[in-house]
C-alpha cells in the first residue's frame, strides 16, 4: 500500500488513457491495404506481380493504340495509312459519328431525333430517381404520350389511315373488347361497369392513337429503311424491353393459371419461342413471313423485326418473373383470399411486387442479353451500330488497315457504356428496396 | 401528300389492300409506284456502299441507277434495299425489291431452279492473285515455287491446286479459317502470294500496311461472272434490265457519254448512235419505254467505262484495270448486241 502512496508525490500522474496512435503504416492505408490483400504470402505476392504486370501491359497497349498511336484528324483514308499510323484512326470514326448515330436518317431532319432523345432523357431520368415526385404522371407520359410523340416524330406522321386499316384494327379491337364484354356481362367474372370502362378506354384509346397519327404536322415523312446506327438500336432494345416486361408478366401469371386453355396457350407459346434462336425468329420475319403475303406488299422490315424481338424476349422474361412468383410462398395467397381480395387485388397488391423485387438481377440480366441481341437484326439488312460501323471498313474513301479495329473499338465502347449502366442501375435499385435483406 | 399506313405499322392490313396491287408485270407496278427497288450489297468496296453523306455509291448501285433512268428519265428514283447474302433471293422472289444488283455469281443453279433469271454480266470477276511489288513478278506463270495465302475449305484453294497442277507448278499452301487471318498472313510475310477472287484482291489490298507496294497480277483462273437478277416470266422488266446494260456497253462503244449525250442526240448523224438515242426507230417504244430511254440511262450514270472509271477503275482508290471487263474491240469480254 505503501508504494501507492508514495506515487502521489509524483510530479505527473496520468489520469485518462493516451490517444490511440494511429496503426503503423504497414498494417494501414494503402500499404497495409496492399499487405493484406495482394502479398500475403510469397504466392499471393507472385500471383499479385504477374498478374498486376499484365493488367498495366493490357493498358499500356490499348492506350498506346487508342490514344498515343492514333490518328485524330484528317479527310480521308491517306491519313490512317502508312508506316506511322500502327494506331486507331479516330479521323474515320469523327467523318462517320453523324451516320453512326442516326443512320441514314436525311441530314436535314436530325433534330427530330435530338428532341426525341432529349425528351426521352428528361423523362426517364426523373423517373429512375425514386426521391422525386410524380411517379404516376410520368409513367404516363412514358408509355402512353412518349411513344407516340416518337413515332409521330421519327418517321414524320400523318399516315393515310384508309377504310381498309380501320377494318383491320376494329376487328382487333373487338377481338380483344367482345371478350372483355362477354365476361362482365355473361359469365359475370368481371364486374359489368368494370367491363365497360374497359371496353371504352380501349376502344377510346385506338381511335385516338388512329386520328393523331393521321393528322400532317408538315413534318417530311423518313422511311424505316432510313433509320440506322444507334438510333436503329436503341428503338430494337426499348421496344424490346419496354413490351417485354409487361407480356413476360402476364404469359408468367398465364402460366401458373388453373385455367387449362390460358395455361396452354402460355406454355405453348414461352416453349415455342424459347426453343427457337432469335436469329431464325428474325430470319422467319424477314425471308419467310413476304413469301406468305401477296406479291408487291411490303411490310415493313423494321416493324416485322420489333415485333419478333419483343416475342422473344417476353418469352425469357416470362420464365424469369415465373422463378420470382414461385418463391412467393402460398399462404400470402391464401391469406389474401381470406381477406377478400380479388385474384387481380392479390396479383397486383401483395404477390407481383414481392415477386418482381426478387428478381431484378435477372429482368435485367434479360435487358443486357436483349440489348446485345440488338447487333442480330443486322442479318436481315437493318444498319444497326454494328453493321454501320463496319460498313465504313467497305468505304474507298475511308478503308484502312485501322479502320475495322477503330469501328469495333468504338461499337464496344458504346455497348459497355449502356450495359455497364443497365447494370450499376439495377444494384442501385436493389440496395434501395434491400432485396439482399443486408440490413 | 398523304401515305398508306400500311408500309409502317398493322401489316396485317396489308393481307386485305395487297391484293389488287399484285398480278400486274414488274413494268408496269414499278412505272405505278415511281421507283425502282434495287436490292444491293450492306457493304462491298466499289460495288455497293453509303458514304459519309448517306448516298449509295459504286458499281451495283448505279447499275440500277441506270434502270431508273431509262425507266423514269431520272436515275434518282431508286430506293435501295441493302440484303444480306443469305436473304438476297428471297427478296427478290417474294417481290420486296424489283432488281437485284448485288455482286451475285450466275451459276446455272442459280439461273433454272430459283424462279430467277440473271440479266446480263456487270463484272467479270474470277480468281487471281496479289503478290508484292518487290517480288518481281508480272505473271502468275512465274509463281513456281511460291507460298500461298489461302482461306480453308473454299473452291479457291481447289481452283489453286488445279492451276497450279495444270501448269506444272510447284507450290506451298498457306491456309486460314478467316478471310480476315489470310490478309494478316500475308501482310505479315508469312507468304508471297494472296489469292481470292479479284475484286476481293483490290478491296483487301486497301487494308495492308502499304497498298502500293503489291500488285494483283492479270490472270483469272476460274469464273465468277457478277451480275443483276430480276424475276422469271416477266419478260418485259427482263428486256428493261437486259437492253439498259447493253445500251451502257454500246454506248461506250460508241463514244457516247453523260456529258455528251444531248449533243449526240442533236447532232449525230451515225445511224447506230440515233438508233441507241431513240433519234430513229421505236426501239423504246416496243419495250415499253419512252423512245429516249437509253440517252436517259446514259445521262445518269454514264456509259458503262464512265461507270466502271468512277466505281472501281484506276482513278479510284481500288485502281482496277479493266481487264477482261473491258470492251470486246479493245481485248476484253464485255460485248452487247447491236440496238437495230
Amino acid at each position: 500500500m505503501s508504494d501507492i502512496h508514495s506515487q502521489r508525490n509524483l510530479a505527473y500522474v496520468r489520469t485518462e488513457q493516451a490517444p490511440a496512435m494511429p496503426a503503423p503504416l504497414t498494417v494501414s492505408g494503402p500499404i497495409g491495404w496492399m499487405r493484406e490483400n495482394l502479398f500475403p504470402t510469397p504466392i499471393n505476392a507472385l500471383m499479385s506481380l504477374i498478374f498486376g504486370a499484365l493488367l498495366l501491359y493490357v493498358i499500356w497497349i490499348t492506350l498506346d493504340w487508342a490514344v498515343f498511336k492514333a490518328v485524330w484528324s484528317g479527310e480521308d483514308r491517306s491519313a490512317c495509312i502508312g508506316d506511322g499510323a500502327h494506331g486507331a484512326c479516330w479521323a474515320m470514326a469523327r467523318a462517320k459519328f453523324g451516320q453512326w448515330m442516326y443512320g441514314f436518317y436525311p441530314f436535314a431532319e436530325r433534330w427530330r431525333v435530338d428532341v426525341v432523345g432529349i425528351v426521352g432523357l428528361l423523362a426517364l431520368v426523373p423517373m429512375m430517381m425514386p426521391s422525386l415526385p410524380y411517379k404516376k404522371l410520368n409513367g404516363i407520359f412514358l408509355l402512353g404520350i412518349y411513344p407516340i410523340l416518337t413515332l409521330i416524330l421519327l418517321t414524320g406522321g400523318n399516315f393515310d389511315i384508309g377504310m381498309s386499316t380501320w377494318l383491320t384494327v376494329g376487328a382487333f379491337v373487338a377481338a380483344v373488347v367482345i371478350p372483355i364484354l362477354l365476361l362482365g356481362f355473361v359469365a359475370k367474372i368481371i364486374q359489368p361497369t368494370h367491363a365497360l370502362m374497359a371496353s371504352g378506354a380501349i376502344v377510346g384509346g385506338v381511335a385516338l392513337l388512329l386520328i393523331i397519327m393521321s393528322i400532317d404536322f408538315g413534318l417530311p415523312y423518313v422511311e424505316t429503311s432510313k433509320w440506322g446506327g444507334l438510333l436503329l438500336t436503341l428503338v430494337v432494345a426499348i421496344t424490346g424491353i419496354v413490351a417485354s416486361l409487361p407480356i413476360g408478366i402476364l404469359l408468367a401469371l398465364g402460366r401458373r393459371s388453373s385455367m387449362p386453355v390460358v395455361k396452354l396457350f402460355s406454355v405453348a407459346f414461352i416453349e415455342l419461342w424459347r426453343g427457337v434462336p432469335l436469329i431464325t425468329v428474325l430470319f422467319m420475319a424477314s425471308v419467310v413471313l413476304p413469301l406468305f403475303l401477296p406479291p408487291g406488299t411490303s411490310f415493313d422490315k423494321l416493324l416485322r423485326a420489333l415485333i419478333g424481338v419483343a416475342l422473344f424476349s417476353s418469352a425469357y422474361m416470362a420464365e424469369v418473373v415465373r422463378g420470382g412468383l414461385q418463391a412467393i410462398p402460398k399462404g400470402q395467397t391464401e391469406a389474401a383470399q381470406a381477406l377478400g381480395l380479388t385474384y387481380w387485388q392479390n396479383i397486383g397488391l401483395i404477390t407481383l411486387p414481392q415477386a418482381l423485387k426478387l428478381v431484378i438481377p435477372g429482368i435485367v440480366n434479360t435487358f443486357i442479353g436483349l440489348f446485345k441481341d440488338t447487333v442480330l437484326v443486322g442479318i436481315i439488312g437493318l444498319y444497326d451500330l454494328l453493321l454501320i460501323v463496319q460498313a465504313a471498313n467497305t468505304d474507298q474513301k475511308w478503308v484502312a488497315p485501322q479502320t475495322h479495329s477503330t469501328g469495333f473499338f468504338f461499337a464496344a465502347a458504346v455497348f459497355w457504356i449502356f450495359c455497364f449502366g443497365m447494370s450499376r442501375y439495377s444494384m442501385f435499385m436493389e440496395r434501395q428496396l434491400d432485396t439482399g435483406h443486408k440490413s | 401528300m398523304k401515305r398508306t399506313l400500311l408500309s409502317l405499322a398493322l401489316g396485317t392490313a396489308v393481307s386485305l389492300a395487297g391484293i389488287t396491287a399484285a398480278s400486274a408485270g414488274t413494268l408496269d407496278d414499278v412505272k405505278a409506284k415511281g421507283f425502282i427497288q434495287c436490292g444491293v450489297s450492306q457493304g462491298l468496296i466499289g460495288f455497293s456502299n453509303p458514304d459519309d453523306k448517306n448516298n449509295w455509291t459504286g458499281l451495283d448501285v448505279d447499275f440500277c441507277r441506270a434502270v431508273a433512268g431509262a425507266v423514269f428519265g431520272d436515275g434518282e428514283k431508286v430506293k435501295f434495299t441493302p440484303l444480306s447474302a443469305k436473304e438476297r433471293f428471297t427478296a427478290l422472289q417474294s417481290g420486296e425489291i424489283d432488281i437485284l444488283s448485288r455482286n451475285t455469281t450466275w451459276t446455272m443453279g442459280r439461273d433454272t431452279s430459283l424462279g430467277l433469271v440473271f440479266a446480263g454480266v456487270t463484272y467479270y470477276d474470277g480468281q487471281g492473285f496479289m503478290v508484292k511489288k518487290s517480288l518481281g513478278v508480272d505473271s502468275a506463270l512465274k509463281l513456281d515455287g511460291a507460298s500461298v495465302c489461302t482461306q480453308t475449305g473454299t473452291t479457291t484453294e481447289l481452283n489453286l491446286a488445279d492451276y497450279f497442277r495444270a501448269n506444272n507448278m510447284k507450290y506451298e499452301v498457306v491456309a486460314f479459317e478467316k478471310a480476315d487471318e489470310v490478309i494478316a498472313a500475308y501482310d505479315s510475310g508469312r507468304c508471297d502470294v494472296f489469292t481470292t477472287d479479284q475484286s476481293g484482291l483490290y478491296a483487301e489490298r486497301l487494308k495492308l500496311k502499304n497498298p502500293d507496294e503489291n500488285v494483283v497480277l492479270p490472270e483469272i483462273i476460274s469464273k465468277e461472272p457478277l451480275g443483276p437478277v430480276v424475276r422469271q416470266g416477266d419478260d418485259a422488266w427482263f428486256n428493261v434490265v437486259k437492253w439498259t446494260y447493253f445500251a451502257l456497253l454500246n454506248a461506250e462503244e460508241a463514244g457516247i457519254t453523260a456529258a455528251n449525250a444531248g449533243d449526240m442526240m442533236a447532232n449525230s448523224t451515225d445511224p447506230g448512235i440515233r438508233r441507241l438515242l431513240g433519234v430513229e426507230g421505236d426501239f423504246g417504244k416496243n419495250i415499253g419505254l419512252e423512245n429516249n430511254w437509253a440517252a436517259n440511262a446514259i445521262k445518269a450514270v454514264g456509259n458503262y467505262g464512265e461507270m466502271f472509271d468512277r466505281n472501281v477503275g484506276p482513278d479510284t482508290n481500288l485502281k482496277i484495270s479493266r481487264g477482261v471487263n473491258a470492251l470486246w474491240k479493245d481485248g476484253g469480254i464485255q460485248y452487247a448486241p447491236p440496238v437495230r
